[in-house]
C-alpha cells in the first residue's frame, strides 16, 4: 500500500502538467482527461480511507529519507478521511464546470483544479509543518488562478485582495514555522509532539508565540473572526463552480488546526495549558453570530453563500474549541456536512443566478424553472441552518451534544444564529420564488449535467444523513486516535535514524 | 551582530506593515515584499549565528546549520512567484478598473 499515498499528490499533479503542455486548446479532450483523473483519485481515496481504518497510521518517507530528516506523509484516519471527502467534492464541481459550461470561460480551468487539488491533498497528508507550508502555497496559488477565472474588473480586484490576504498569511506561518524550528531544531510535527514537552521552561513563551502565529495563520485560511474580511469579497466573485470548490478550502484551515491542536500542541503540553481553546472558542462563537448577521443583512445571493461558509465554519471550530475525543467527532461530523452544504448553496446560487435577470434581492424578477430551483435552494437553506431532516440539524446536535456542561452559554450562542440563518434564507427564498410574478421569459438553459451534479451534492447530503451511525461511530475512532497520536508518532519511525 | 540583525527584521517588518496599510496596491505590495525580506532573514537566523562556518560537518569544529538555508531558499522562491503575481493582478486591475485603489465597492459584485 505504501507507494499509493503519495498518489493524491502526483496524479493531479502529472494530470495538470499533461493538460498544459500536450492538451492546451483541446477543451474535450481536457475534460476527459480531468474527469478521468479525478475519478481514479476518487478510487485511491477510497483505498485510502480503507487502508487507514485497517491498518492505521503509515508514514511515507519521500526518497527514503529517514523521518526528522527527510519529508514524511502520513495516512491516518482524518487524512485519509480528508482526501476523500476533496476527491468527492472535486468530482461534482468538475462535472458541474462541464455541465455549466464555466470551464469555457477562460483558459486552463481543469489544470488549476488538478494544482489545487494536488496542494489540498498535499497539505491533508503531509506530517511535516514546513511541507505543509509549501502545499499550502500549492493550493493558493492555483485558487488565485481559478478565483479569477473568466475575468472581470470586480473578479480581479477581489483577487487582489485575496492575494494580498494570504501573502501576509505566508508570511506569519513562515515566522510560526522558523520560531519554532529556532527552539526545537526540527519541523517534522511527530518529532516536534515528542520534543516539546521536554523542553526548557524558559522556551515556553516563545513556543506560545509560535503556536499562536500559526493558528492566526490557519484562521484566516478557515475565516475565523477576526480574519474573516476576505471570505465574503472572494467568494461573491469568484466563479460559483470555484466558490463551491474553495469549501474545501476553508477546511484545510480546521484540519490544519485540528492537527496542530492535537499532535503538536497538545492541551496536555504544560507550556500550553488551555490557551488554544481559551483562543478559539471566543472567535468561534463571534464568527458564527457575523455569518449568521451577514446572512440576514446580504444584498446579492452569492454573498448569502459566502456568510453561510462563514457561519458554518464558525459552528467547526466551536466544536474544534473544546479539544476533546467527542467535540472533535462533532466536529469532524460537521466538517463533513459543511464541505457538502456550503458547495451546494454555491452551486445553487450560480444556478440561480443564470436563471434571473436581477442578481439583488430586491424586487420581483421571476426565475426560470423555479420549482426546481426553489427545491435546491430550500434544501441547501435546511442544510445549512441545521434543520431535520437533513445532516446539518445532527451535526449541530452532536455539537450542542458536546458543550452540555455549558448549557446556559453555549447553546444560546448556537441556536439564536441558526434562527437568524433561518430568518435569512427564509427573507432571500420568499423574495426570489414567492413573488406573483410572470413566468420567465428568457428560456432556461439546458444543463442537465449541471443539474445532475447539484443534486449529486444533495444526495451526498441524504446519504451523511441516513448513515449518520456508522459515520460518527468511525469519527469517533478517528477522534480518539488524533486525542492519543502514539500510533500518528510511531508510524514516523523515528528511532530508526542513524 | 545578534541585536543587529534583530532590530534589521524588526525594521523590515514594521515597513511592511506601515506600507501594507495603504490604500493603493503598489504601496501594498512593496509592503508585502519588505515582509517577505523581514521573513527571510528570520528564518536565516533561526539555525542561530555563525561567522565563517561552512554548513558542512567536517570543515570547521562547528558547521551551520544548513536546514534553514534550505528552507529560506524555499521561502524566497514562493515569496518570488507570489510577488509576480500580485503585481500582474494589480496591474490587470488598474487596467480593468483605470484607478489602483485596493478597497472594494461593495455594490460592485460580479
Amino acid at each position: 500500500m505504501s507507494h499509493w499515498i503519495i498518489a493524491p499528490v502526483v496524479l493531479p499533479a502529472f494530470t495538470a502538467a499533461l493538460m498544459v503542455l500536450a492538451l492546451r486548446g483541446h477543451l474535450a479532450l481536457q475534460r476527459i482527461a480531468s474527469v478521468a483523473a479525478i475519478l481514479a483519485l476518487n478510487a485511491i481515496a477510497a483505498a485510502l480511507l480503507w487502508s487507514a481504518t485497517v491498518h492505521g497510521p503509515e508514514a511515507y518517507f519521500l526518497g527514503d529519507w529517514p523521518a526528522p530528516f527527510g519529508i514524511v506523509l502520513v495516512l491516518d484516519r482524518l487524512s485519509a478521511l480528508m482526501v476523500a471527502l476533496l476527491s468527492l467534492l472535486a468530482l461534482i464541481t468538475a462535472l458541474y464546470a462541464i455541465g455549466s459550461r464555466w470551464d469555457e470561460r477562460g483558459a486552463h480551468f481543469h489544470p488549476l483544479l488538478h494544482f489545487l487539488l494536488m496542494g489540498v491533498g498535499g497539505a491533508f497528508l503531509t506530517g511535516d509543518a514546513f511541507n505543509l507550508f509549501v502545499f499550502f502555497e500549492v493550493l493558493l496559488i492555483a485558487s488565485y488562478g481559478l478565483m479569477i477565472h473568466g475575468g472581470g474588473e470586480a473578479r480581479t480586484r477581489a483577487g487582489i485582495q485575496y492575494i494580498a490576504f494570504n501573502l501576509v498569511g505566508s508570511s506569519l506561518f513562515l515566522f510560526g514555522l522558523a520560531l519554532l524550528y529556532g527552539v526545537t531544531g526540527t519541523l517534522n510535527m511527530a518529532d516536534l509532539a515528542q520534543k516539546l514537552p521536554s523542553l526548557p521552561p524558559g522556551d515556553a513563551a516563545l513556543l506560545r508565540v509560535a503556536a499562536v502565529m500559526l493558528l492566526l495563520v490557519f484562521a484566516i485560511k478557515g475565516a475565523l473572526v477576526p480574519l474573516q474580511f476576505w471570505l465574503p469579497g472572494t467568494y461573491a466573485n469568484a466563479p460559483g463552480v470555484v466558490a463551491a470548490l474553495f469549501a474545501i478550502m476553508t477546511k484545510v484551515g480546521a484540519y490544519a488546526t485540528l492537527r496542530i491542536a492535537t499532535l503538536v500542541f497538545p492541551p496536555d503540553l504544560a507550556a500550553m495549558g488551555t490557551l488554544i481553546p481559551t483562543i478559539l472558542l471566543p472567535a468561534a462563537l463571534v464568527t458564527l453570530v457575523i455569518g449568521a448577521i451577514g446572512i440576514l443583512g446580504a444584498t446579492t445571493l452569492p454573498r448569502i453563500a459566502a456568510f453561510a461558509a462563514i457561519a458554518s465554519m464558525g459552528t467547526a471550530f466551536l466544536a474544534m474549541a473544546q479539544l476533546t475525543p467527542q467535540a472533535t467527532s462533532a466536529a469532524l461530523y460537521y466538517i463533513l456536512h459543511s464541505t457538502l452544504a456550503t458547495a451546494l448553496i454555491f452551486l445553487v446560487a450560480d444556478l440561480i443566478s443564470r436563471r434571473r435577470a436581477d442578481l439583488s434581492l430586491t424586487g420581483p424578477a421571476p426565475v426560470a424553472q423555479s420549482g426546481l430551483m426553489s427545491v435546491l435552494f430550500f434544501a441547501a437553506a435546511i442544510a445549512l441552518a441545521g434543520l431535520p431532516p437533513l445532516s446539518g440539524f445532527l451535526g449541530k446536535l452532536l455539537i450542542l451534544d458536546a458543550w452540555r456542561d455549558e448549557m446556559r452559554t453555549i447553546w444560546p450562542a448556537v441556536l439564536i444564529p441558526s434562527f437568524l440563518m433561518l430568518l435569512g434564507f427564509s427573507r432571500a427564498g420568499s423574495v426570489l420564488f414567492w413573488k406573483p410574478v410572470q413566468p420567465a421569459k428568457a428560456p432556461a438553459p439546458h444543463e442537465p449535467l449541471a443539474l445532475t451534479a447539484a443534486f449529486a451534492l444533495l444526495a451526498a447530503l441524504a446519504a451523511l444523513t441516513l448513515l449518520a451511525g456508522p459515520v460518527t461511530a468511525w469519527l469517533d475512532a478517528t477522534a480518539q486516535a488524533l486525542h492519543d497520536p502514539a500510533a500518528y508518532i510511531a508510524a514516523n519511525r523515528l528511532g530508526a535514524a542513524p | 551582530m545578534e541585536a543587529l540583525l534583530a532590530s534589521a527584521i524588526g525594521l523590515f517588518t514594521a515597513v511592511g506593515i506601515y506600507l501594507m496599510l495603504r490604500l493603493r496596491t503598489f504601496p501594498v505590495i512593496l509592503g508585502l515584499t519588505f515582509l517577505s525580506y523581514a521573513v527571510n532573514l528570520f528564518i536565516f537566523v533561526s539555525g542561530r549565528l555563525a561567522v565563517n562556518a561552512a554548513p558542512i560537518v567536517g570543515t570547521t569544529d562547528t558547521p551551520a546549520d544548513p536546514l534553514p538555508q534550505a528552507l529560506v531558499l524555499t521561502a524566497i522562491v514562493i515569496s518570488f512567484g507570489m510577488t509576480a503575481v500580485i503585481m500582474i493582478m494589480a496591474i490587470g486591475g488598474h487596467l480593468l478598473a483605470g484607478h489602483d485603489r485596493i478597497d472594494l465597492d461593495p455594490r460592485g459584485d460580479s
